[in-house]
């Protein structure tokens, strides 16, 4: 087996991973932890959530998303540049790749910081928890809707991007 | 005007009509 195969393959399998942990997690916090964070504050049940599930699933998701992105990038090897500037058939995969990485940033510039200031990891007046709290909500919500075409892109409609004429 | 991300099925269908303007664009600009 030639060298960059192996190394593809492997890519391939971790990013696989990572993005399952990353996207899953994304999914709960959205569909899961934010009704549930809502329902629980009514009936003053919302800190076990706030202090000990919501710091332990921020740590992997944030993480997996470095290590997905990562992987990715290792599985595009010789193709990353032709990804990015959209050329030489890897137009549709650039977009998945672009939607990805627009994705990181906002876990790591905008979640993250917010939700540190939110989980009281990082000083912050009532204001300023609230705004964080909303920005946070809307980058999170954002990286939901920016999966949809993403896994389009990356998984379904490349795989079968003849029948779709990408 | 309401957000649409405020609700999840907003944000379904927000993500769902993005994925059809970007298909466009890359089956007629990319493809």
């Amino acid at each position: 087996m030639e060298n960059i195969d192996l190394v593809a393959a492997l890519s391939r399998w971790i990013h696989f991973m990572a993005g399952v942990m990353w996207i899953g997690l994304l999914y709960y916090f959205n569909f899961v932890q934010v009704p549930a964070l809502r329902d629980a504050a009514a009936d003053g049940t919302a800190t076990g959530i706030s202090k000990h599930v919501a710091p332990r699933a921020l740590l992997y998701f944030r993480w997996a998303a470095v290590v997905t992105w990562l992987a990715g990038a290792a599985l595009l090897g010789p193709l990353f540049t032709d990804t990015f500037l959209l050329r030489n058939g890897m137009g549709a995969m650039g977009i998945g790749a672009w939607l990805g990485t627009i994705m990181l940033f906002n876990v790591w510039l905008l979640i993250w910081p917010n939700q540190k200031k939110i989980l009281g990891l990082k000083p912050a007046s009532d204001a300023e928890k609230n705004r964080a709290r909303r920005v946070a909500f809307l980058a999170s919500r954002t990286n939901v809707m920016l999966s949809i075409p993403m896994l389009f892109f990356m998984a379904g409609g490349w795989s079968h991007r003849a029948l779709f004429g990408l | 005007m309401k957000n649409p991300l405020d609700s999840l099925w907003g944000t379904l269908i927000a993500g769902l009509l993005l994925t059809a303007v970007l298909y466009l664009f890359a089956r007629n600009f990319l493809a």
